[in-house]
């Protein structure tokens, strides 16, 4: 098929779609207004809903309420209003409804501004609002990368009742690339028999819900939950290795900061210098299988990031104090540039000279 | 001999936690006969967010959802979007509905969603320990209100059907109260119009019920039957604030 031209906001909502969804709810923020602006027009042509709410905080209980009546849903934000939804995303959590949340990042904190940036990384793999849980995260880093994602997105939801957060950057949304669309197949949304829509006749009573009032209750839908997060880290670690095999120096990076760490591995490999990227696909569950396998040859650790330091920690812990990690950051909407990022290369691989 | 009184299937057999002279209890079983009189209970959907009557997600033998402190109505709104032919309620106190989910109540309402809002007026936040409600009159004392509500401190009481009332989108809004077995019967009418006019597709609609809380009000449950008639009704007065042309009469 041919290879169409699209951005990287329009390839999540087609993507969502192509996945099944066909409900949406969300309120307007920059900078991924057009992707609310694609499902207006695209969700009516295929008999869904995009429907604006009053509210982040109300988008997300609307999708709380649609996901518990079996359909396949998503709403999409960035930075302070993911910080809205984060009341409704516990309870989605705790009540383990599947569904998507896309967060494109924009700089903060507070109103910070809405330039690309990698800051709310800490709210998406650490659990965001209330409450001992976590959020399946997934960080495309092209925009056909991104259409592959979505259906990922919906059937990792589905297969674990589990929220699932998409996190992009205002680049990844805003820039175009041409994508393999592929054969028009629009996913049916599986059967969810836990779905409340109506008692049938002999049938359970079904309940959504996160309130276990006995500590002891609670206790074990926590653990429950615990059991299941640990099944999606056994299964769910996903990444790239890109000139891995006999590189000293690791890059480890995700999203747009892994596309620009990529160009900085080949200027490196250009100079014969042994380097290679690990890109991060899914930065929860993170992907601590490659990392603590390359620890072995790596001597060192270069961590690539649009915020001040948040992914690394994730790095630290996989590395389990055998290697040194540095990190290389810019932030508040600003974007490494090739050139620093190589700079800082050389001087870590020549041992700290310049 | 003529069997007058029968638990209703839609109520599960599970004794009410409520304290004696709480009115939740009347107004479950309300809404548990309408639900069974109008043949719904396999397409009755029903939202409980926080409060004391969170647990009416367990009274109610439906399919039932719990939600955030005053987000039921947006709960609702994404139940009913995908379930278009279920009858979806939610059950909401004053602090839930008035106070921290205002903006949900109003916007379902404006949007015209086609759900119905059990809203239970008590005059006060009774899970947490009696503090003040948007709906607490003035001059009643509450535990974050020692001295009685004074305006100028603590702002004046929310009327909720007034308020929804100019909204195009709402279509059925009436205030009632359970103080008494004539206005029990009254609120049940209420509560069938409700879901009638929601099941019609008309817009979004509301049934405010007047109700009593003797624990946190300090009465005996009689005394506080008397308080609701004697104190709420003349600041909340009893009726239809909005009907739809065909519902009128």
């Amino acid at each position: 098929m041919a290879k169409v031209l699209m951005k990287g906001n329009e390839a999540l909502g087609e993507g969502a779609v192509r996945a099944g969804c066909r409900y949406f709810f969300g309120y307007p923020i920059t900078p991924q207004s057009e992707l609310p602006h694609y499902l207006a027009k695209r969700m009516p042509e295929v008999g869904g809903l995009y429907l604006q709410s009053e509210s982040e905080t109300a988008a997300a209980n609307m999708v709380f309420g649609a996901a518990g009546a079996g359909a396949r849903v998503m709403t999409s934000s960035s930075g302070p209003g993911i910080s809205l939804m984060q009341e409704g995303i516990s309870y989605i959590a705790g009540a383990e409804l599947p569904c998507v949340i896309v967060n494109m990042i924009r700089g903060g904190p507070g109103l910070g501004n809405i330039a690309p940036a990698q800051s709310d990384y800490f709210q998406a793999v650490k659990g965001g609002g209330h409450g001992d849980y976590r959020l399946i995260c997934l960080a495309p880093a092209s925009v056909q990368e991104i259409i592959d994602l979505m259906q990922d997105a919906f059937d990792l939801a589905d297969k674990y009742r589990n929220p699932v957060m998409l996190l992009a950057d205002g680049v990844l949304g805003q820039m175009m690339e041409p994508v393999e669309l592929g054969e028009e197949k629009i996913a049916e949304a599986p059967e969810k028999p836990w779905a409340a829509t109506g008692r049938k006749k002999g049938g359970p009573k079904r309940l959504i819900n996160s309130l276990y009032i006995v500590p002891e209750e609670c206790e074990k839908h926590n653990i429950k939950l615990a059991q299941k997060y640990d099944t999606i880290r056994r299964n769910e670690q996903r990444w790239e290795e890109y000139r891995v095999d006999d590189a000293t120096m690791i890059l480890v990076a995700f999203g747009t900061c892994a596309r620009i760490c990529k160009a900085v591995v080949d200027s490196a490999r250009n100079e014969g210098m042994a380097v290679g990227l690990i890109r991060p696909i899914t930065v929860w569950p993170y992907p601590t299988d490659v990392i603590t396998r390359v620890r072995e040859k790596a001597e060192q650790f270069l961590v690539v990031e649009m915020n001040m330091g948040q992914m690394i920690e994730d790095v630290k812990l996989a590395v389990e104090g055998m290697r040194p990690v540095h990190f290389y950051g810019r932030s508040g909407g600003m974007m490494p540039v090739a050139r620093d990022v190589f700079g800082e290369v050389k001087k870590l691989y020549n041992g700290g000279a310049a | 001999m003529k069997k007058v009184f029968t638990r209703p299937k839609a109520l599960a057999d599970i004794p009410f936690h409520y304290c004696p002279g709480c009115t939740h209890g009347i107004v479950h079983r309300l809404v548990a006969e309408v639900i069974d009189e109008m043949g719904m209970y396999e397409r009755a959907l029903g939202v409980a967010p926080v409060g004391c009557s969170v647990f009416i997600y367990n009274y109610l033998d439906i399919d039932m959802y719990q939600a955030a402190h005053g987000r039921a109505p947006a709960v609702g709104t994404g139940i009913k979007r995908v379930l278009p032919d279920r009858l979806v309620f939610t059950y909401q106190g004053d602090g839930d509905a008035a106070a921290i989910g205002t903006g949900e109540l109003v916007h379902a309402a404006a949007r015209g969603e086609k759900i119905t809002v059990i809203f239970i007026n008590n005059a006060v936040y009774a899970m947490t320990g009696g503090q003040m409600a948007p709906t607490t009159l003035l001059g009643q004392k509450t535990t974050t209100t020692p001295f009685g509500r004074e305006g100028e401190i603590n702002g004046l009481p929310v009327k909720v059907c007034e308020m929804l009332a100019p909204l195009d989108g709402s279509a059925y809004l009436a205030r009632v109260s359970v103080h008494n077995p004539k206005n029990v019967n009254a609120a049940k009418k209420a509560i069938r119009k409700a879901f009638e006019v929601q099941m019609r597709g008309d817009g979004f609609t509301m049934v405010e019920v007047l109700s009593s809380c003797p624990t946190n009000w300090g009465l005996s449950p009689l005394e506080a039957l008397k308080w609701l008639e004697e104190k709420m009704i003349p600041y909340y007065p009893l009726g239809e604030y909005k009907t739809p042309a065909e519902v009128n009469g």
